[in-house]
Parts: structure tokens; sequence; C-alpha cells
């Protein structure tokens, strides 16, 4: 339990992080700064991994998690490469 | 076992180390400057998590390789095929498959033996979660990719929309049940009942919310994958999820508030109500003659302008008229004419959706100004050139009360010297409000399609 108050505080720092780390972004980037969060929401990947395999079922479920999760951690991250690259300063 | 020990250790680190390059990655993110590298700087930190966890692992090697290889696959194809003007379905999309992935791992969790009463409540809220991103997500891409053209009022729609409202009870129900089952009764097989009501809740809370909503929801849906990446960490115990989930969380909340903001609606009214409801004053009558003009007489008014504003909207995106909008404004600054590009939060159908079009079209991003920098010196503006946008411009938001969208920031177009409206037709924009801006005294018409449109001009300049 001790484990989960302690997580749940990095949880809501982290929260707290993020609202001050993005709060004044140009709107020029909002495209790019939520494509590439979704690229981050990615990290389930690591938690997919982190799954057993007692049997066939949770296999399947894993396949899922970590293909998915690939789909959008690859995708995400080029897209958002992609993007970035068209915005010129001329 | 010691060794084991060593690994969690070791992997504990490079989990914190990742978790910095994420903070840094997404600060770098919202700079242009620093942009291209924190996107760089992210995809270490998850290459690194990602590498690190590989260290112990339970599944067997082949799934992981064919998993992670089909997907790396798949997602690198949509990601290099997809053409600029489909970008906001194709993020809505990724963002439904991070949803489902967290909806897996969460099944996959309740399918172990012994889980703690906490362990439970967590694996019920994930599910939820990462279902509603995963179905919502669907029908969000099928809406911007104009698939699916359902929407508020059908007997369909508001079938899905009782089963949204029917999975809260349903999730009070499952996140209970182990601890009250004595005292309620049993539902048969109740998991897989609450995973097929979670899914179809989704679809009935992004399907009624219209196309002209889609910058809040999809920043919406979003946050609600960073959260449910979140919860999955909580549920295995994994930092590195935390922070991360956390932060995308946070981001996609900030960009619902400022989509909701330039909206001047809450997002509890565009997320349940809509605008079909409060607009029932929109009949507000203030028509009059719309004074149409050719593109050889726009072409004769712009040679002689010298200073210029574009207003793009959704329309210029669905006419693809984004290349012929550059080349017309070098034209004009070839001419001495000064050219900047008024770009309102919401105009498009995601947050940013003109910056990124303007951008693939070559126009440099110095050039695109927010509404707060543009309206002071309007009236100082010749030409402002309205380009497939509606409700962004509709001077009804400042002076007339009544209106459904009074309130709302808008682009003051109406206050320069002249004003051309591109547009295909006179319909009302999303918000079904008429728009005075088209009868005004300094507003001329040059309905067509838009590419068309800009097209002859350019022509008109080159002879």
């Amino acid at each position: 339990m001790e484990m989960y108050i302690l997580l749940g505080f990095v949880l809501l720092l982290s929260i707290f992080l993020g609202l001050e780390l993005i709060s004044k972004v140009p709107s020029t980037l909002h495209t790019p700064l939520m494509s590439g969060a979704n690229a981050i929401s990615g990290i389930a990947l690591v938690g997919a991994l982190m799954l057993s395999s007692a049997d066939q079922m949770q296999d399947i479920l894993a396949f899922g998690a970590i293909l998915f999760a690939s789909i959008n951690v690859f995708g995400g991250y080029l897209v958002t490469n992609r993007m970035l690259s068209m915005f010129k300063k001329k | 076992m010691e060794n084991l020990v060593n690994i969690q250790v070791i992997q504990n680190i490079v989990y914190i180390i990742s978790s910095v390059m994420f903070i840094l990655g997404i600060k770098m993110l919202g700079k242009e400057a620093t942009a291209v590298k924190g996107n760089y700087l992210s995809a270490l930190a998850m290459f690194s998590a990602v590498g690190i966890t590989c260290l112990s692992l339970e599944i067997d090697t082949k799934i992981i390789l064919a998993g992670v290889l089909l997907g790396g696959l798949i997602g690198s194809l949509i990601a290099l095929k997809v053409k600029m003007t489909a970008i906001p379905e194709m993020v809505a999309l990724f963002n439904g498959f991070g949803g489902l992935a967290t909806f897996l791992i969460a099944w996959s969790q309740f399918n172990e033996p012994s889980n703690s009463m906490f362990q439970h409540v967590l694996i019920m809220l994930t599910i939820y979660i990462g279902g509603i991103t995963f179905s919502g997500s669907l029908i969000a891409y099928g809406k911007l990719s104009e698939k699916l053209k359902l929407g508020k009022g059908s007997i369909i729609t508001n079938l899905f929309i009782s089963f949204f409202y029917l999975s809260m009870p349903a999730l009070i129900y499952v996140i209970g049940e182990p601890s009250i089952s004595q005292f309620i009764p049993q539902v048969p097989s109740y998991f897989l009942i609450f995973l097929g009501i979670t899914l179809i809740a989704g679809i009935g809370f992004v399907m009624p919310i219209g196309g002209g909503d889609m910058p809040v929801v999809i920043s919406l849906l979003n946050s609600l994958s960073g959260i449910a990446a979140a919860f999955a960490g909580l549920l295995l115990l994994n930092n590195v999820l935390i922070v991360a989930g956390s932060l995308v969380g946070a981001s996609g909340l900030i960009l619902t508030i400022i989509m909701a903001k330039a909206m001047n609606r809450t997002i509890t009214n565009i997320l349940f109500v809509g605008y079909a409801s409060s607009s029932q004053s929109a009949s507000s009558e203030e028509q009059g003659e719309v004074k149409p003009i050719t593109s050889e007489d726009a072409y004769l008014i712009l040679e002689s302008a010298s200073s210029v504003l574009v207003v793009p909207g959704y329309g210029m995106a669905v006419a693809q008229a984004q290349h012929v909008v550059r080349e017309m404004g070098e034209l004009l600054e070839e001419n001495g004419t000064e050219v900047k590009y008024g770009i309102h939060p919401v105009a498009g159908r995601m947050p940013g959706h003109m910056n990124v079009l303007l951008a693939e079209a070559n126009v440099s991003y110095d050039l695109l100004a927010e509404p707060d920098d543009v309206n002071p010196s309007m009236d100082t503006i010749d030409v402002a050139i309205v380009i497939g946008a509606n409700d962004v411009v509709n001077p009804s938001a400042t002076e007339e009360e009544g209106s459904p969208i009074y309130g709302m920031p808008i682009i003051e177009a109406h206050n320069a010297k002249t004003v051309f409206v591109l547009k295909r037709s006179m319909s009302s924009g999303f918000a079904g409000v008429q728009n005075p801006l088209f009868f005004r005294e300094n507003t001329r018409m040059l309905f067509g399609d838009a590419k068309e449109s800009i097209g002859q001009i350019v022509a008109e300049f080159k002879d």
C-alpha cells in the first residue's frame, strides 16, 4: 500500500509538472505537441513487455498490447518528425 | 536471486533517466527552435525505457519480436505515407491504438490469480479509460476522414449514447464486485460484459460531437490515453509509465482547455450539449445583399493593396488550397505588399491544423499570427482574405449578445478596409449561425472552389 501512495505522489507531481511545462506553447506547435505527446503515450509498450505469459490467452493479450503500442510509438514519432521538418523560418 | 534484484535496480535507474529525458523532450517540443531535438530526445527516452525492460521478460521473445516488428512496420508505413491534410484523423488513429494497448494490459492483469482490492480498482479504471479512448478515437478517425457521417439526433447515435450513460453504473458495479459480491446479485462473466459496454460507450461518447468541435475532442482523447498509461503504470508499479503517461495527460488537458477557451464554451457544453440546443435564438435575420466579385476584380484590388491578411479555415484544408495560397502570398510580397496569416486556434479540425497545412506549403512560421496580434491593427489592413473560415470571423461573437457564439474570441476581419470571403455557397458555418460579415458594406464574396479562385488570382498576377 505504501508503494501505491508513493507512486500516486509521483503521478500527481508529474501532472503538475506537465501542466507547467506546456502551459505557454505557441499555437504553431499545437499539432506537433499533440502528436509528440501521442507518441509518448506509446510508453504503454513498456507495460506490455512486463506482462506475464501463463497461458495462450495471456500470450494473445500481450501480443495485441505490444503490437498496438508499437504502432503508436513508431507512427507517432515518425509523423511528428515529418511535421516538424516542415516548420521553417525563412 | 541476487542477480534479479540487481537487474531491477538497473531498470529503475534507467527508468528515472528516461523520465527526465521525456520531461526535457516535451519541454523542448514546446519551442520552435528546439522542437525537432525535443522529439528525438523523447524517442531516445522511449528507446531506453523499452530496451531496459527487455532485460527481464516473461513473454516469449518470438511474440515480442513479431509484435514490435509488425507494429513498427505498420506504424512507420502509415506515418510516412499519410498526406498532410489527413494528419488529424491519423493522430486520432494512433491515439486509439495507445488506448487499446493499455486496455489489453489491464485485461491481462485481470486474468492474473491474486489481485488485491486496490489492483482490482485500478484494473477496472484502466480498462474503462483505455477502452473509451480506443473506440472514441476510432469514431473520431471516422468523422475526421468523413467516412462516418452519423451525427447527433439519429436513432443509432442515441442508442450508443445510452450505452455511454449505462457504462458509468457498470463501472461502479465491477469496481465493487469482489468486495460486495455476497450482497448483490451475481452477474455471470460480468467482466466480459463490462469490456463490451466500455467499448460501445466510447462510441457513444464521441459520436454526437460535431466536426467543428473535433479540436477539443481530439485533445481530450489524447489526454485520456496518457492517463490510461499512467494508471497502467500504477497497476504494474512502473514509474516511467506513470511519469510519461501523466505528462501526456497534462499536455492533452492544456490543449483541451485552450481549445474550449478559443470557442468561449465549457468542456461539458462541448461534450454533452453541443450547439444544437442553444441555437434556437440563431435566427437573427441581419440579411441583405451580398456583393459578389470576380477573381479579376479581386486581383485589381489586391495589386494595389499594401497590406493583406489571410484568414484560413477548414475550407482551405478541404479545397487543399494551401499551396496556391502560399504562391499568392509570395506574388503579393514581390509586389511590395505586406502579407500575414491570421490563424484562429480552433480553425480546422485539430489544434494547430492551419499551421501544419501552411508549413507544408512552405509558408514561413513567423508570418503566422494569432488573433491577439492581428486584431488591434486590423483597421490598417487593406484586404483581409477569408478562405473557407466562417464562425471564427463572425462579428456576431463581439457585437450581438443573443448569439450562440457571443463572447467567442474571433479574428476581427470585418474591421479591415476590404474583406474578401472565399466560399463555395452561402451555407452557415458549423455553429449553424448566420454570418453578418457576408452582408457588410466592405465585404466582397468570391464564390467557388478556393483552390480555383486563388489559382485564377495567381494567374492574373503572372500575366
